[in-house]
């Protein structure tokens, strides 16, 4: 099938696309800022400066950021195999699960540096094993992957429900979540790096699995583009069939690749968990999840643009809170919103402005575009 | 007669639980059969719900409040129409960011103009659709067995719920007995032969999402004006993927989606009587168990291990005209 839109520079499809994109969803965000009644320039300068102000914003950008990045992850690697992986949300979740019964079974025996691999292990195994079933029956049976790993989304919610209400709350309490981890479940704090820098922080959960996050983004970037089975996920997302006429197993891929995801998905539960609330309790992911979606569009699917876009994530879900402190009419729902405009401009319409871009390209330089190339053989 | 009398309330409220549902499955009939996904509808009643509910109480009008519900609805949908009809873009995609766009600003415009925290005020009598009594029911409750079926299951809904019905025998008729219908779903299927014929493949599909608002706009009413007396934060809470789910199951048929839904609201309202009650044989039911039902039901049904579910075959592809 001949794709509709002709090539680009790389630096303007990897970046100035992008970012036209983002200032559109951000100009439509403004205008709800508006018709709220207030000032959307005003809105955009507190909410840059409850971010990155103080290094208390910074921290608390950076926690938040930490999240987005695993859920990005997630959502990429599954994507460079042709798959949407809507479930990161419901993986996490579960995951939660594995973390609580490690976290209460070893917390008060081994120190935190021996807890946290069991932990990260756990994670990812039972986000990878809530992953597993979806990607079965997608290999297999073939029933679509979005629609089983949003039932499963649910189904996972349901599970955690009844887990933290009938096996993991402490008897005798009544709020459905685990007991406090003690020290041997909680992780170390990495504030101390900001304030190398000459920064005051009070308290803020930013905590070394933001290292695990990194590392994972270099893992995810070395997998994707430097082994052999990045390359089959790569082939197989661009075309099945080649994919099946190159002798690569369908069946073999699909799952693969969904059980890293869901891996992914898994350990984006241990930032909030063990670096945070140091319990699992009800509803814990909160829609990182679904985040994970924007920051991996927003980041067209590159580990590094993941981690930008989840720092800007971070920044929006830090600064929002600032924003709905300073201005009573603007709730941290805001957020969400501009979530949804970065997905609809970055994601669903990230092809709108292209020919516009490509027309001013062409009229400077026709060579950029590949003018002379195309011309003559009729594409 | 006490355990008839228990029967006959599940299945009057599995009648109003499952209208919301077939309303916005049915609504993801049309947009579907024009291969056209839609994951969101859950978005699309939101907006509609609080669209209906803010209206009704500015205005006092219900009709008012449901026909700005419609009007809302479908220019949700008609936004999804742009970003995967006009610019190709990925149909799922734009559904995730309509449901992110409508979580968010229905609590954010709530709040902003009610200032009830997200609410929208108590709608009063007038401003919500009422029950409508048939002839004859209250002096037929006495009568054993009928009496209790008529007053209760048939009379005393509101016109919304006879609505809901209705659009099933009517969707039917369209999509199977008229050209439009004829059309829409062979651009489900195919949609390039549509096009050889000289159809419109994207005017023919907007078209189909225009039903899709209407019905989820009609959807969202039903759950702010019937079924609660206004708007409350993320008040859909998963009927728009319950109702996709239900589509499945229903193999994108409108009278299996009628069941379908009629099965899903049943397991609700079943789940909602059953709450700490033993069950004979099987012993106590969690909730969650109940509640996670119609999705595992789903996955199974998906897995083909009860029949096949095939989906319309041009579903999530973007048309692109051959140059």
């Amino acid at each position: 099938m001949s794709t509709p839109y002709a090539k680009l520079p790389a630096w303007a499809d990897y970046v100035l696309i992008p970012l036209i994109n983002l200032f559109v969803a951000f100009v439509v965000a403004g205008f709800v800022v508006i018709l709220v009644g207030e000032n959307p320039l005003r809105a955009a300068v507190v909410l840059v400066e409850g971010a990155f102000g103080r290094g208390q914003g910074i921290a608390f950008t950076l926690f938040y950021a930490t999240t987005f990045i695993f859920s990005g992850l997630s959502v990429a690697v599954a994507a460079h195999c042709g798959l949407f992986n809507i479930g990161g949300e419901g993986q996490g979740y579960i995951a939660g699960l594995g973390i609580g019964i490690v976290c209460l079974a070893f917390d008060s025996v081994l120190p935190w540096w021996l807890t946290f691999p069991i932990a990260i292990v756990a994670a990812a195994a039972m986000g990878a094993l809530w992953a597993l079933i979806p990607a079965y029956l997608q290999a297999k049976r073939g029933s679509h992957i979005v629609i089983t790993t949003i039932m499963f989304n649910f189904i996972a919610a349901s599970v955690m429900v009844y887990a933290l209400v009938g096996m993991l709350k402490p008897p005798g309490s009544m709020a459905p979540q685990t007991r406090t981890f003690l020290e041997g479940a909680q992780l170390p704090k990495l504030n101390w790096v900001i304030e190398l820098f000459g920064a005051k922080i009070r308290s803020a959960p930013f905590n070394v699995s933001s290292l695990l996050a990194l590392a994972m983004a270099f893992l995810v970037w070395a997998l994707i583009w430097r082994t052999k089975l990045g390359y089959e996920m790569r082939t197989y997302g661009h075309s099945p069939k080649a994919a099946r006429y190159a002798g690569i197993s369908e069946i073999r891929i699909i799952i693969i690749a969904m059980m890293i995801s869901g891996a992914l998905a898994g350990m984006m539960a241990l930032n909030p968990t063990m670096g945070d609330q140091h319990n699992v309790a009800l509803e814990f992911v909160s829609g990182a999840g679904f985040v994970g979606i924007a920051v991996a569009l927003m980041g067209r699917l590159h580990p590094v643009g993941i981690v930008l876009a989840a720092i800007l994530f971070g920044m929006l879900y830090q600064g929002g809170a600032e924003l709905a402190f300073e201005m009573p009419a603007i709730s941290r729902d805001m957020i969400v919103i501009i979530q949804g405009l970065v997905i609809l401009f970055a994601g669903a319409l990230e092809h709108m402005f292209r020919p516009y871009v490509q027309a001013l390209f062409a009229s400077l330089s026709p060579k950029s575009v590949g003018m002379e190339a195309v011309k003559g053989k009729g594409a | 007669m006490d355990f008839f009398n228990a029967i006959v309330q599940v299945l009057d409220s599995t009648i109003r639980l499952s209208v919301p549902l077939l309303l916005a499955c049915l609504a993801g009939l049309y947009s579907e059969r024009a291969g056209v996904f839609d994951i969101g509808l859950e978005g699309k009643m939101l907006v509609g719900a609080f669209a209906g509910a803010a209206a009704a109480s500015v205005f006092h009008s219900a009709y008012l409040g449901l026909g700005m519900a419609i009007l809302i609805s479908v220019a949700f949908a008609l936004i999804h129409g742009f970003a995967s009809i006009t610019h190709r873009g990925n149909q799922i995609v734009s559904g995730v960011a309509i449901n992110f766009i409508a979580a968010g600003s229905t609590i954010m415009l709530g709040q902003a103009w009610f200032q009830q925290g997200g609410r929208t005020p108590a709608l009063a009598a007038g401003e919500r659709f009422e029950a409508i009594t048939w002839p004859g029911a209250d002096a037929l409750r006495s009568v054993p067995i009928l009496g209790p079926i008529y007053s209760e299951l048939i009379s005393g809904h509101s016109v919304l719920v006879y609505l809901a019905f209705l659009a099933v025998p009517f969707t039917w008729w369209v999509l199977f007995r008229t050209r439009f219908g004829l059309r829409l779903r062979a651009v489900g299927e195919n949609p390039a032969a549509v096009d050889t014929a000289g159809i419109s493949v994207a005017w023919l599909r907007y078209r189909a999402l225009i039903c899709t608002g209407v019905l989820t706009g009609i959807a969202g009413a039903y759950l702010s004006m019937v079924q609660n007396g206004g708007f409350v934060k993320d008040m859909t809470a998963g009927k728009g993927y319950i109702a996709l789910a239900a589509l499945i199951f229903a193999k994108w048929k409108p009278v299996n989606a009628m069941f379908a839904c009629l099965l899903f609201g049943f397991l609700d309202a079943a789940s909602i009587r059953l709450q700490g009650t033993p069950l004979p044989l099987i012993g106590k039911v969690p909730v969650q168990f109940m509640q996670a039902l119609p999705y595992v039901l789903t996955v199974i049904l998906l897995a083909g291990f009860i029949g096949k579910a095939i989906p319309p075959r041009a579903g999530g592809v973007p048309y692109v005209k051959e140059r």
